[in-house]
């Protein structure tokens, strides 16, 4: 039996987009959120995680492709007990632009 | 104030969320737990004999039931054994609250004895997990897993609690409230409106019916839509009963082993009304020439369903029940003699084919034999592979929760704990397990359970000594090349369940097997029923794997 083998989705020419989640603070969220983005063979470009000032929350980064599956992913992450909101930015959003320095 | 360790506190919010029935076994790290389940006088434990059967027994209760049930497990192996039965509840969308045990706080992290990272483990298996760090948390964390449990789509949850947190001293004021479900989401009634009116103006629509109607409770509306509408009504394997087979407007099962008529129905649609479904690969087949030409309306309590596989024109997020209600008022009355008059020549022309229904002594007449013994009361579960696609497509189903079958994950050795499980829910029902020789296999140890608790559940198996659906796809697509499907070995399963002090009957060797049956279907207890089947009978017709629906082979 020959079946067709779907070609590895290329990413890099798609728009970056950066999502913004507010989640519970405790240990196992970031794994919860890390998980479901790598089971369904999504790539996280970067990520960055910060309690907020009401240490109950916290506040993560993601900075991701935004490829057709991208609705799909969100509605998936919403969906996750410990997140209460998902925002969704433009690239040109500066949480990862001033971070530039740290890593070129 | 209060004052009692993790494990009492566990037991006590157990019993005031309604739970009498708990499967699990013991083990090192849960035993905290199991002293503090032995002193009370409201909840039950039933001893499995694998946390795999203790987690599908939870399942079982919960499909009956349509409540969260609990497994018990331990730490390590214990914990590891409950995965499979997880995601298969996970899957199916079965609410379910595993509580497992784990190595103390201060032994997290260092390879103890029977450590393992079973909080990790089952992220992508469960709806949500917890692994609880303090007696106190206890408080909010086991109302939550239920809540979460039984809100919005069902699904299972795990709690993981420490040995240590077990026998930690908690204080405190009141018991929390057992846990409710959420409220159903708002309805968008614009949406709802503009269903109604592509309900009014189809001219070839499909009601189809997926699990989530039986969840819902909404079987009955979603009937009564169909007869309002004048819907010809196909169910996925999940929602089998929703409609009564005998319904003059059910077309049956769709999809992989569907009558033809069924999707040659489907195919000429043109408005698809999709209820508390997920347009499953193997009900809609190749995605892209799944009902061609018709319109979608879906609804569901899952926003992350709507488009997912096929883009609905109109999407509803809601409770089906509640969706079905707003809808029912604003559907006009629609004979459609026109539409229903063509899907009764499509099935008159290309029927579900059953040969040897009147012969007890083979596949579908050994289902219709069982059928023609019980009334709708009876529970019927099976394992996974042949015989279940056969019961699927042969038994008169009439009511929901009367059809108990892994679905999504398509788990062997599903049948029998579940069966044991619908029983402890329901022991006054018969519960019959149809199953297949590999399946029986893959959970057979738990006939020591079944034994023990002398429960009402028949065990009717389809016995063609291989693993009949693989036999089948290489006699069909691998160019007959048949490898490490059909076994050598040949079990007694009469004595095997003799040794389990289990009734056996062999349908093979009796005179009159419809009186055999119907003397062990109506006499209380458990009971083997063994029957053997031909291993060239496979299962049609038949979608191949990637194929459009309407490409059926055989039947």
């Amino acid at each position: 039996m020959i079946e067709q083998v779907a070609e590895p989705l290329q990413q890099h020419g798609f728009a970056k987009v950066v999502l913004e989640l507010e989640v519970n603070n405790h240990p196992g969220v970031m794994s919860h959120i890390c998980n479901l983005f790598a089971r369904r063979a999504f790539n996280v470009e970067g990520i960055l995680c910060m309690p907020m000032s009401d240490t109950s929350r916290s506040r993560i980064w993601l900075l991701v492709f935004e490829d057709q599956r991208l609705e799909q992913m969100v509605l998936q992450v919403e969906k996750l007990v410990d997140v209460r909101s998902v925002r969704r930015h433009g690239a040109e959003h500066e949480v990862f632009e001033r971070l530039e320095r740290f890593f070129h | 104030m209060m004052q009692m360790t993790g494990a009492e506190l566990i037991v006590r919010l157990l019993e005031r969320q309604g739970i009498r029935t708990i499967a699990g076994i013991p083990g090192g790290a849960i035993l905290p737990l199991y002293d503090a389940l032995s002193g009370s006088d409201i909840i039950r434990h039933v001893l499995a004999r694998h946390e795999q059967g203790a987690g599908f027994m939870a399942q079982g209760m919960a499909r009956v039931s349509g409540r969260p049930e609990v497994c018990f497990a331990s730490s390590g192996p214990g914990a590891t054994n409950l995965v499979t039965a997880i995601a298969d509840a996970r899957l199916d969308s079965i609410p379910m609250v595993a509580i497992t045990g784990q190595v103390p706080l201060s032994m997290i992290g260092t390879d103890a004895f029977q450590e393992v990272d079973i909080y990790g483990m089952t992220v992508p298996i469960t709806k949500h997990n917890f692994l609880v760090r303090s007696a106190a948390e206890l408080l909010e964390v086991i109302p939550q897993a239920f809540r979460i449990a039984m809100s919005g789509r069902p699904g299972p949850v795990l709690v993981d609690v420490p040995k240590d947190v077990q026998n930690q001293l908690v204080s405190f004021e009141a018991y929390p409230e057992p846990a409710v479900p959420d409220p159903v989401p708002a309805l968008d009634m614009v949406a709802i409106e503009s269903a109604a009116k592509m309900i009014d103006e189809a001219e070839r629509p499909v009601l189809y019916l997926g699990g989530g109607v039986v969840h819902s409770g909404a079987s009955r509306l979603a009937v009564t839509l169909a007869e309002q509408a004048g819907l010809p009504t196909t169910m996925t394997l999940m929602a089998l009963g929703t409609m009564p087979v005998d319904h003059p407007l059910s077309i049956g099962m769709l999809g992989m082993h569907a009558a033809r008529y069924t999707n040659f129905v489907l195919e000429e649609s043109d408005l698809l009304i999709c209820v508390g479904a997920r347009f499953d690969d193997r009900a809609i087949g190749k995605a892209a020439q799944f009902c061609p030409n018709a319109q979608i309306i879906h609804i569901d309590i899952d926003p992350a369903e709507l488009h997912k596989i096929k883009a609905a024109h109109v999407a509803i997020n809601g409770d089906v029940a509640t969706a079905l209600e707003a809808l029912l008022p604003r559907v006009k009355h629609n004979l459609r003699k026109r539409w229903l008059s063509h899907v009764d020549s499509l099935k008159s022309r290309f029927p579900m084919a059953m040969p040897g229904r009147d012969d007890p002594r083979t596949h579908y007449g050994l289902v219709h034999a069982v059928a023609a013994v019980l009334d709708d009361e009876a529970v019927i579960a099976t394992d996974v592979g042949q015989h279940q696609m056969w019961v699927a497509q042969a038994y008169p189903f009439r009511r929901p929760r009367q059809w108990l079958t892994s679905g999504g994950l398509g788990t062997m050795g599903f049948g029998v704990p579940a069966a044991i499980g619908a029983a402890l829910s329901e022991p006054d029902r018969t519960v019959v397990c149809f199953t297949g020789d590999g399946s029986f296999k893959m959970n057979i140890q738990e006939l020591a359970t079944l034994a023990e608790e002398g429960l009402n559940v028949k065990i009717v198996l389809m016995n063609n000594n291989s693993l009949g659906l693989v036999y089948q796809q290489q006699n069909l697509f691998y160019g007959k090349r048949v490898f490490a499907s059909k076994y050598r070995g040949e079990p007694d399963f009469l004595k095997i369940a003799e040794g389990f002090g289990i009734a056996a009957v062999d349908l093979d060797s009796s005179p009159n097997p419809r009186a055999t049956l119907a003397q062990a279907l109506q006499s209380r207890g458990p009971c083997l029923i063994h029957a053997s089947i031909s291993r060239e009978e496979f299962v049609y017709p038949m979608v191949p794997p990637g194929a459009a629906n309407t490409e059926m082979i055989g039947g």
